[in-house]
């Protein structure tokens, strides 16, 4: 069937509605949101990184862009979250496209240390920037008893959603299964074979003609934007904001490692890597101390890397092989 | 205006001398990254790790920080050595670097960095010395004197002492000459009998033996807490790229260009804006020059 996979992602979209009607413990949207958060991070990363085989270090950068435009729009104007979402999502796409335009001309190395430079370089502003609270931080009261087209969204009686944690969970349960169905679909695009020319031999690709520049915009400024969109939430979630939390490395060894652990080379590579990854740190981070926990992550990554080149995904595929033969 | 002067003065005189010391924290990657091309992002990472091993031989023993530098350094080469068979024959032997590889050096730079929070805490660290917290006033004018603070002179002295070293180790040896030879053309190189995974290796060793020295400068010029590394990335790449790649005299300049520069964002500005200093350097030089300022191309195609 042509549309399966459109029928599946709508029906888990459903599913995850469901599941913020039906589960009334907050834990598990608490610690939920964190992983499709990473979900998200990770399928953006790769998009750049599994297809094209450009290096971003700056994940988090990329996703402090999105929150910290969300904190200016609710300080400013008081708007909503889609709509925080939406314009963080469009701020941290147009630093991707400008990111791609000055250093995707030259090799992928640079690329990936100028992604850490931007990063660290939106750190120092943001943390002069007392608008948004500066380096002390800011706390931001998400908005009472918001509503969208005349329907209340969230109330303890009358809304769609009894709090705000179930509301964030759909909506980045939402965005998660919207940017997996992007990736794929980049992936089978002629974007995506384009990106995997790159990946293989530049030169070679722009030798075919392949609009190599161009592509690489693309791919940047679709990647920045879904990382934008992850991180819009954030200030939301943690009703609190500060440079320290929002550029936490955390977010950047975690959007590279989970794609290399799950494979980088499908759409299901990353899913896989933030499910796993993303649960096991959630669930270990009650009883373990959290910086261990980040230590696992990095040995996990070298390893992955140096053993298991195709991630999980591509050992898998392997042993299927193998098995027909 | 005195008063201006005066600061801009002492802004200068800390810059030149900061420089000295960034060139001591960055000519190791002028090898690893500038000459053989393996992009050692971990390079800061390991510096902490030697202020670290400093720190520990200063606070147990009363060991002299650069004496502690001086007797980590040959662990430092084993370590590189042993980091650059693992690089090479997983990655490099198949091709496969710059994706993989790119993310085995991040990988690295994070299980350091974290295994010195679990060890050491985030508290920033401290070494004792003669010469710490010392400083020397020229007076020159009316209310212009210039302080030059000994733990920065020192640091200075020792980096232009081992910049210099390997400067001559580069030209006028025959392992330096095999070291640039194999930068300009391995193939050469292998045709020529030589086996050019050997001298990378012991090259790359040598890159990261100056962890020792480098990393016991950093705890003498500033406290030092485990994720200092990652901002210092911005002054080594900044500075190894500006330098024009694996120009050691050339990452020398580039140092004393970024020392003056940070210096004096930190005088005017406060110190708060230097990292943005260097990394904004950083992204401008690879923007718009990426061949350096002295050097051979960096990577355009």
């Amino acid at each position: 069937m042509k549309y399966m996979f459109e029928i599946v992602c709508l029906l888990l979209i459903v599913g995850i509605f469901v599941l913020t009607q039906v589960i009334s413990n907050q834990f598990y949207f608490f610690i939920g949101f964190v992983i499709l958060q990473y979900m998200v991070l990770a399928t953006a990363w790769n998009i750049l990184g599994g297809y094209a085989g450009y290096v971003n270090f700056g994940s988090a950068g990329f996703l402090a862009t999105g929150a910290y435009t969300s904190v200016a729009l609710i300080n400013f104007l008081d708007i909503g979250l889609i709509e925080q979402m939406i314009i963080g999502g469009a701020m941290a796409g147009l630093l991707g496209l400008i990111t791609g335009y000055l250093t995707l001309r030259l090799r992928g190395v640079y690329f990936a240390i100028a992604t850490l430079a931007l990063a660290i370089i939106l750190e120092t502003v943001v943390a002069h920037w007392d608008y948004v609270g500066g380096a002390a931080g800011t706390s931001i009261l998400p908005k009472r008893k918001p509503e969208l087209f005349d329907i209340m969204i969230v109330d303890r009686k009358t809304g769609v959603f009894a709090n705000y944690k179930e509301y964030l969970f759909f909506l980045m349960g939402t965005v998660a299964v919207l940017s997996v169905w992007i990736a794929r679909y980049i992936e089978q695009s002629k974007l995506g074979r384009g990106l995997n020319a790159i990946k293989d031999s530049e030169e070679a690709a722009e030798c075919m003609g392949v609009p190599t520049l161009r592509l690489k915009l693309i791919a940047t400024t679709i990647s920045g934007a879904m990382m934008g969109v992850a991180g819009a939430p954030l200030a939301s979630y943690l009703t609190f904001i500060d440079p320290l939390s929002a550029f936490n490395l955390e977010y950047a060894v975690n959007a590279i490692a989970m794609p290399m652990i799950g494979g980088t080379v499908s759409w299901m590579g990353p899913v896989i890597g933030a499910l796993l990854l993303g649960t096991a740190q959630q669930v270990s981070s009650l009883w373990i101390q959290s910086e261990l926990n980040l230590l696992i992550v990095g040995v996990l990554l070298v390893v992955f890397v140096i053993i298991a080149p195709e991630g999980i995904v591509g050992w898998f595929r392997k042993s299927r092989q193998g098995s027909r033969r | 205006m005195a008063t201006f002067i005066d600061l801009l003065l002492n802004a200068l005189v800390i810059g030149i001398l900061l420089g000295g010391f960034y060139a001591a924290l960055s000519i190791g990657l002028s090898i690893t990254f500038g000459l053989l091309d393996v992009v050692n992002i971990a390079h800061p990472t390991i510096l902490v790790l030697g202020a670290f091993i400093a720190y520990i031989l200063n606070t147990s023993l009363g060991i002299d920080p650069i004496l502690a530098g001086l007797i980590a350094t040959p662990f430092f080469f084993v370590f590189g050595w042993l980091i650059y068979q693992v690089y090479y024959n997983a990655f490099e032997k198949s091709g496969s670097e710059s994706l993989r590889g790119l993310a085995f050096f991040f990988g690295l730079l994070f299980i350091i960095e974290v295994g010195l929070i679990i060890q050491f805490g985030v508290d920033h660290r401290l070494v004792e010395a003669p010469y710490i917290g010392e400083s020397w006033n020229i007076v020159i004018g009316e209310e212009i004197d210039v302080a030059i603070p000994f733990r920065l002179l020192v640091a200075f002295v020792v980096a232009a002492i081992a910049t210099l070293a390997i400067q001559v180790y580069l030209t006028r040896t025959f392992f330096g000459r095999a070291v640039r030879a194999v930068a300009q053309d391995m193939m050469a190189l292998r045709l020529m009998g030589v086996d050019p995974i050997r001298v990378k290796r012991i090259a790359f060793a040598l890159g990261v033996a100056t962890a020792g020295i480098g990393g016991a400068l950093m705890i003498i010029v500033l406290p030092i807490e485990p994720s200092v590394g990652r901002l210092y990335i911005g002054n080594v790449f900044a500075i190894v790229v500006l330098g024009g790649l694996g120009s050691i005299s050339g990452t020398l300049l580039a140092a004393v260009i970024i020392g003056i520069a940070e210096s004096i964002v930190a005088t005017f500005f406060g110190p708060s804006w230097s990292p943005a200093v260097s990394f904004g350097i950083l992204l401008a030089v690879l923007a718009l020059r990426p061949e350096g300022l002295f050097g051979k191309t960096a990577g355009a195609h």
